[in-house]
């Protein structure tokens, strides 16, 4: 009977310690899968840089890129734009009224805009719309041999496929991030002025103190970064895509998931930075009253 | 390294002017713990006609990736027209890679494009800019492979099976390559159409002196066109340290072969191989 027992507890602590080392190997192949798509990150970027800086692609390849990113962006990031600024008036109204501070709306609206909500939504809302399109294309390309195809004619795909997409996204990310802070900008200042009747010139002349030259170029950097971000992880994951139907859907899928999570890391780590160098240039700070 | 070092030495000076055009020199390619390709040793001279034949997922596509550098062995060399494709950089083996012409499995054409752009693609690449120069060719090598300028226009998946391989055929051959390399250019297609791609092959190397390595496990292909054949057998089936390579010879001395492996595959035997299979069922069965 003791003997059992004693195997018994013997089997337990084998089983304990064997469980023990397996979750130890998982952890370790997972941090190193990990670390590995990192350093294929790293060098699949550094690929399109050097390829950015030396040859830039032909016209006709940038521009039907630069319409299928932009131009065809436009209604959904417009339509964003409008509906965060008239959400932000929807939310903030009834507080800022039961301290008689509807003026300072506009201010809140417009600041809260330019900063944070205009960039992160519209990088978001492209990293679904044109992201994950891009994932899928070069992920088809990959499963059909199309990639293999510009190889062997002698074709360089980073140079031909990545970095017009990256261009794409660098450029027009920002520039679609500033229409969806005009269009927040547009929206808040519809449902504050026209629906619930603030007096106009004072929404509009506190919108103009809050907000600064500074909180413009901190939203447009802030973009250009979520841009570059969501073309290399886009572009990455159609080119390492899997075969068939469901690796390609799985590329599109992980494609938006990775960048928004770079998005948000971005914004946190670029809002620290910024903030440093605004206490730099502007120790005093800015006076909101 | 040192063997390395002579290796490429050596090529570079002798082979490039007279040695064959592709040689493969114990090559092994791995993926990840998969081994595809195991000591691979195979040279094609100038102008030969080699067709590598093998059953489905015995690496004869691989083996045809080694050649033009889209994949890379884990073992070995890749010497073409003398220079290891293994040591040159990327610009360098694109520019090489403009002396091949690969016809894929599924044509594998830019569905963004045209068929007339296709075809434009490889000589936009290689740096034609004008437009009539480019047209007239466009519309010679299409009326080469039998297809009506109006196909020009469409896309490719407005195309059947057999026009889509007839026009990656038309984009292989857009710059005149010194070699081609066709992945199963009859697979999918009905036999008169399987006869038209044959036909094709044979009138390219009549009209141009060009080396072609065909991949295929369609035996009248081979036996048709090819003035060489190899064979390959998976790695996964193989006993010992017996070679990959089961079969080297003349599409004549294939029917000849005395290899059972080769005779069934040949003959399109499946008995074997069904027994085998019985075998591992029963063994899976056991374990279980």
């Amino acid at each position: 009977m003791a003997d059992r027992s004693s195997s018994g507890t013997n089997g337990q602590r084998g089983g304990l310690f064997h469980a023990l080392t397996e979750w130890v190997s998982d952890v370790g192949a997972v941090t190193l899968a990990w670390i590995m798509e990192v350093g294929d990150v790293a060098l699949f970027s550094l690929r399109t840089m050097r390829w950015l800086f030396t040859r830039l692609p032909p016209r006709e390849t940038i521009l039907p890129n630069f319409y299928q990113i932009g131009v065809l962006s436009l209604p959904v990031i417009a339509l964003t734009g409008t509906f965060i600024g008239m959400v932000l008036a929807v939310q903030s109204y009834s507080q800022f009224r039961m301290m008689h501070l509807e003026t300072r709306l506009g201010g809140v609206i417009n600041l809260s805009l330019v900063r944070e909500l205009g960039p992160v939504l519209a990088a978001t809302m492209l990293a679904g719309r044109v992201g994950s399109a891009i994932a899928a294309e070069l992920g088809t390309m990959r499963v059909t041999e199309q990639i293999d195809a510009l190889s062997s004619m002698g074709a360089n795909p980073i140079h031909y496929l990545v970095v017009p997409r990256f261009l794409g996204c660098l450029v027009l990310i920002p520039t679609l991030t500033i229409m969806a802070d005009f269009m927040g900008v547009f929206g808040g200042w519809f449902y504050s002025t026209v629906l619930w009747k603030i007096d106009q010139h004072h929404y509009l002349e506190n919108s103009q103190r809050m907000v600064c030259t500074f909180d413009l170029f901190a939203g447009v950097l802030k973009s250009l970064f979520f841009g570059a971000a969501i073309a290399l992880i886009s572009c990455h994951r159609g080119f390492h895509c899997d075969p068939g139907a469901e690796g390609v859907g799985r590329a599109a899928t992980s494609a938006f998931v990775v960048s928004f999570v770079l998005i948000l890391i971005l914004d946190l780590e670029l809002g620290i930075i910024l903030d440093q160098i605004y206490s730099i240039i502007w120790p005093q700070g800015l006076s909101f009253i | 390294m040192a063997k390395d070092v002579r290796l490429a030495d050596t090529t570079t000076a002798d082979e490039k002017s007279s040695g064959p055009l592709v040689a493969l020199r114990a090559m092994s390619v791995q993926f990840g713990n998969q081994r595809v390709l195991a000591n691979i040793n195979l040279e094609v001279p100038r102008g030969q006609t080699l067709a590598v034949i093998g059953e489905s997922g015995c690496g004869k596509t691989v083996l045809l990736k080694t050649i033009i550098g889209l994949v890379r062995p884990t073992e070995g060399n890749v010497l073409f027209d003398g220079r290891d494709l293994c040591r040159l950089s990327e610009r360098e083996l694109s520019e090489e890679r403009k002396r091949f012409g690969f016809v894929f499995q599924q044509a594998a054409l830019f569905d963004s494009m045209t068929i007339a752009e296709n075809i434009a693609f490889p000589l936009r690449q290689h740096g034609k800019q004008d437009r009539h120069e480019i047209e007239h060719l466009v519309r010679e090598r299409l009326a080469e492979v039998g297809l009506p300028e109006a196909a020009a226009f469409k896309k490719p998946a407005e195309l059947s099976g057999g026009m889509r391989k007839r026009v990656g055929l038309a984009r292989a051959l857009a710059m005149n390559p010194e070699i081609v390399l066709y992945d199963e250019p009859t697979t999918g297609l009905d036999p008169i159409m399987s006869d038209v791609i044959n036909e094709l092959i044979l009138r390219t190397r009549k009209r141009y002196p060009v080396t072609s390595i065909i991949v295929t496990h369609d035996m009248n292909t081979a036996r048709k066109v090819a003035d060489r054949v190899v064979m390959l057998y998976p790695l996964s089936r193989l006993k010992g340290d017996s070679p990959q390579m089961i079969f080297d010879g003349s599409p004549a001395e294939l029917d000849r072969a005395r290899d059972a492996r080769v005779a069934q595959f040949v003959r399109g035997e499946a008995r074997e191989r069904l027994m085998e299979m019985r075998e591992q069922a029963q063994l899976a069965a056991a374990r279980d």
